[in-house]
């Protein structure tokens, strides 16, 4: 009883682990469950303009990060006989334009794409700024400070307080306060926000986000109020629409409390953004976030690609081999060999099923006539079967050469089978001719195509390609169900036909 | 369509046991792995069967290299009948019977000549494994024909007719005949359309018949009435059939055997996987008998072959 106890564990195991292998990959990496599923890319391209004076140049520009709801997979750049370089510290990433000398106009591009990705996070939390206190001139300090104290009764923390005050110089409150109105004569908005909640102790600046748009061109950066309640816990305030929270689709370009742009050598200098939504499978939105992380990474994506391609047709092969365990336990189907159906249906996945079926057909019915005559040669068997192979070489040269001269590219194809699968099947075919008759060679040769085909299906399904390739833990499970079916002791289903009338007699 | 197929529940209440049951529950079970090469090559058999002293058909040659070949076609020609086969073969794959002889020619039970080159070739083929297991290299074992019993006479056609035993732990416990029609060529391979005859283990009568699994009531070739059917000798059959468990130490075993002319019953060959249309032939389920003998044992009865034969008679008797 022990053997059975290891044996169910030992399924279980490997359903475990297939499981939650599958379930991690899905999860952690968000490798979807179907191939055929989009997801959203922004592709935003940040132009830099300016007047280069004649003297060295250099042009510093911020660059976003992966963020909430969004992350980063691609950048690129594109600048005329610029020196480039990205500086990537974490609360400050860069890129770094530099020339010895430029005249005129000048321009250049940074290109990045970020997937909408609902459960990216910040990848680093900003630096809490300090809270310098700005000096305003009288009458301005008075009306700031009955502001911020009328807000301050109102409010219990930081960014209720924050609200308050926003709420206060809205544009119907300056209309009808006195006091709101001088001081945003004084000062921009949001500029004066940053100094009121300063002076009061709460730490805020000003942080560049841009609002998201498909198709838009020359749009410039949008100012936010990024506001603090301690290091970790910080808010986006935007003045324009009076919200609290990061705005949707909104992507924050800086938020770290550097400057966008700089430019030493130049006048004039501005930066505008142009964006494009792209739907792209999610298969290849994802692959960059896969390719980047390697812990736990049990995946074929970080081979090269030639590898990849190779394992893309073994990892199928499992599942051809289940199928053939399926119809063999469960239904009860004869094949001729028994994973010669696996063999046969890898090549219809070279071939496609049409032509592979035909060719296959072709290649054995002339190879079932020549080994015909072959027996009366009375060979041993196997310089027969060598015989027989270069004779399968011959036939599918000819119908090779043939197809291609007809103009039926397709028939090419024969080429991918495998000539030793060939060659044993007309071997075997011919025995049982020999031995049981034309009947049997059909049952058993039918059987064998009919599994291939039914192998072929399942392997060449999108769905499972999709599975096969992209999650490991899909063999662990495969294992499993085979183990299990390993272990089925009931009927088959063609037993129910078999043994009907010795069910149906009378007792 | 979907009358043609039986519940499995319904199978399972008459006690008829599946592929998927015979391999996992007896075969794998009862037989040792490293006893096959005993049963599987006939060879073999043939030595333990001599050694325990069990009645089995002459053995005339044996070929074992392509140079033996040339040697083996004089003695053939001193013998009218022999049957050629590979010892490694299953299913009746490879075996060739050869009735007769006139001027130099050979011919098969169906009435086809074979010639000298054919079955040249034939034990060619035999050698380099063609119809071996896992097409491994093999020798060609070549017996004398058994002149059989014509008390089968209409019962058989073009060919000799065998009865198989199911032997479990040593009890006989569910037998059939096994008779060649024109559709199986002579052989008495069931799927290939011999007919199959259920027999009374109690009498050796026979119970009920089958062809492709479909009852039948009289030969398809002579139309003689199945029913009249009973094997001679069945009381020495079974114990021949008793004795192969200690002979070859398998606990789930099918015993073909023959009724000679002269010897009576002899072992034919044995078989690590008798097939399931034993029962079809019989009219019923096997898996009852096979849970009663496994009862006895878990009793820790132990019998000797007699013993086992007395029993089988009285409780599989119908």
């Amino acid at each position: 009883m022990s053997s059975r106890n290891t044996f169910y564990l030992i399924v279980s195991l490997c359903m475990l682990i297939g499981i939650s292998m599958t379930l991690y990959r899905h999860i952690q990496f968000e490798v979807p469950w179907q191939p055929g599923e989009k997801r959203q890319i922004w592709s935003i391209e940040a132009k830099v303009e300016f007047d280069a004076s004649g003297d060295s140049v250099e042009a510093v520009l911020a660059l976003p990060q992966t963020q909430q709801g969004f992350t980063r997979i691609h950048e690129s750049t594109a600048s005329l006989a610029y020196g480039l370089s990205f500086v990537n510290d974490q609360d400050n990433p860069r890129a770094i334009w530099t020339k010895r000398s430029a005249q005129g106009h000048q321009e250049m591009y940074y290109k990045v794409d970020f997937l909408v990705d609902p459960k990216a996070t910040d990848i680093y939390q900003p630096q809490m700024p300090t809270t310098p206190f700005t000096e305003y001139p009288e009458p301005y300090f008075t009306a700031a400070n009955h502001l911020v104290k009328q807000a301050e009764e109102v409010s219990a923390d930081a960014y209720s307080f924050t609200r308050e005050l926003i709420k206060a110089l809205t544009d119907e409150a300056a209309k009808s306060n006195q006091n709101t109105g001088l001081i945003l004569n004084y000062k921009p908005k949001n500029q004066l926000i940053v100094d009121l909640l300063n002076n009061a102790h709460v730490p805020a600046r000003i942080v560049k986000g841009l609002e998201l748009e498909d198709g838009r061109r020359r749009q410039s950066i949008t100012e936010y109020i990024q506001v603090f309640k301690d290091e970790n816990d910080w808010q986006i305030f935007d003045l324009a629409s009076a919200s609290q929270g990061r705005p949707a689709n909104t992507l924050l370009w800086e938020y770290n409390g550097n400057s966008l742009l700089e430019v030493v050598g130049g006048r004039d200098s501005q930066v505008t953004f142009s964006m494009l939504s792209v739907e792209q499978s999610a298969q290849s939105a994802v692959a960059p976030k896969i390719s980047e992380a390697d812990f736990l990474n049990f995946s074929i994506d970080s081979l090269p690609l030639e590898e990849q391609a190779l394992f893309k047709g073994i990892l199928l092969i499992p599942i051809g081999v289940l199928i053939v365990v399926l119809l063999r336990v469960l239904v009860g189907l004869k094949t001729s060999g028994t994973f010669m159906p696996v063999l046969i249906a890898v090549a219809f996945m070279q071939t496609s099923l049409m032509t592979g079926l035909i060719g296959f057909l072709l290649v054995v019915g002339t190879g079932l006539i020549i080994r015909g005559y072959l027996s009366h040669l009375n060979l041993l068997l196997v310089s027969r079967i060598s015989a027989v192979i270069i004779t399968v070489i011959g036939i599918i040269s000819i119908f090779s050469v043939i197809s291609f001269k007809v103009g039926l590219t397709e028939g090419l194809k024969i080429t991918f089978f495998p000539m030793i699968i060939l060659s044993w099947t007309i071997e075997r075919m011919s025995v049982l001719w020999e031995e049981e008759g034309a009947k049997e060679v059909v049952l058993q040769g039918g059987g064998s195509l009919l599994v291939a085909v039914l192998a072929f299906l399942a392997m060449n399904n999108e769905y499972v390609r999709h599975l096969t390739f992209n999650f490991m833990g899909i063999q662990f499970i495969v294992l499993g169900i085979i183990l299990i079916l390993g272990n089925y002791t009931g009927y088959r289903l063609l037993e129910l036909r078999r043994f009907q009338p010795l069910a149906d007699r009378e007792d | 369509m979907l009358g043609q197929f039986s519940s499995p529940f319904k199978l399972a209440r008459k006690g008829i046991m599946g592929m998927n049951q015979r391999n996992t529950c007896y075969i794998s079970r009862y037989n040792p792995r490293k006893l096959y090469p005993l049963v599987d090559n006939k060879l073999k058999t043939k030595i333990i069967a001599q050694r325990d002293e069990v009645t089995i058909p002459a053995l005339i040659g044996v070929v074992r290299t392509q140079h033996d070949i040339q040697s083996i076609i004089p003695l053939l020609h001193k013998h009218s009948g022999f049957v050629i086969k590979p010892a490694k073969g299953s299913g009746g794959k490879g075996i060739l019977v050869i009735t007769k002889q006139q001027a130099g020619l050979f011919f098969k039970p169906s009435g086809a000549q074979a010639s000298e080159e054919d079955i040249k070739r034939h034990c060619s083929n035999i050698l380099a494994g063609l119809f071996s297991l896992g097409g491994s290299p093999d020798v060609a074992v070549i017996e004398a024909l058994i002149e059989f019993d014509s008390c089968f006479d209409g019962f058989s056609f073009e060919g000799v007719p065998d009865v198989r035993v199911i032997v479990f732990q040593g009890y006989p416990v569910m037998a059939m005949m096994r008779l060649s029609t024109a559709a199986s060529d002579g052989k008495a391979n069931l799927h290939q359309g011999a007919v199959g005859v259920g027999i009374d283990i109690g009498t050796g009568k026979a119970l009920h018949a089958v062809q492709f699994d479909r009852p039948i009531d009289v030969h398809p070739d002579t139309d003689r009435p199945l029913r009249e059917l009973e094997v001679p000798h069945w009381q020495r059959l079974l114990e021949l059939a008793s004795n192969c468990y200690e002979m070859s130490g398998m606990g789930y075993l099918g015993t073909d055997m023959v009724l000679d002319k002269s010897n009576g019953p002899m072992l034919l060959e044995l078989n690590a996987r008798p097939g399931l249309a034993i029962q079809i032939a019989n009219g019923e389920g096997i898996l009852p008998r096979l849970k009663l003998v496994e009862k006895m044992i878990a009793q820790g009865q132990k019998l000797n072959p007699l013993e086992r034969v007395e029993f089988s008679k009285k409780e599989f008797a119908r």
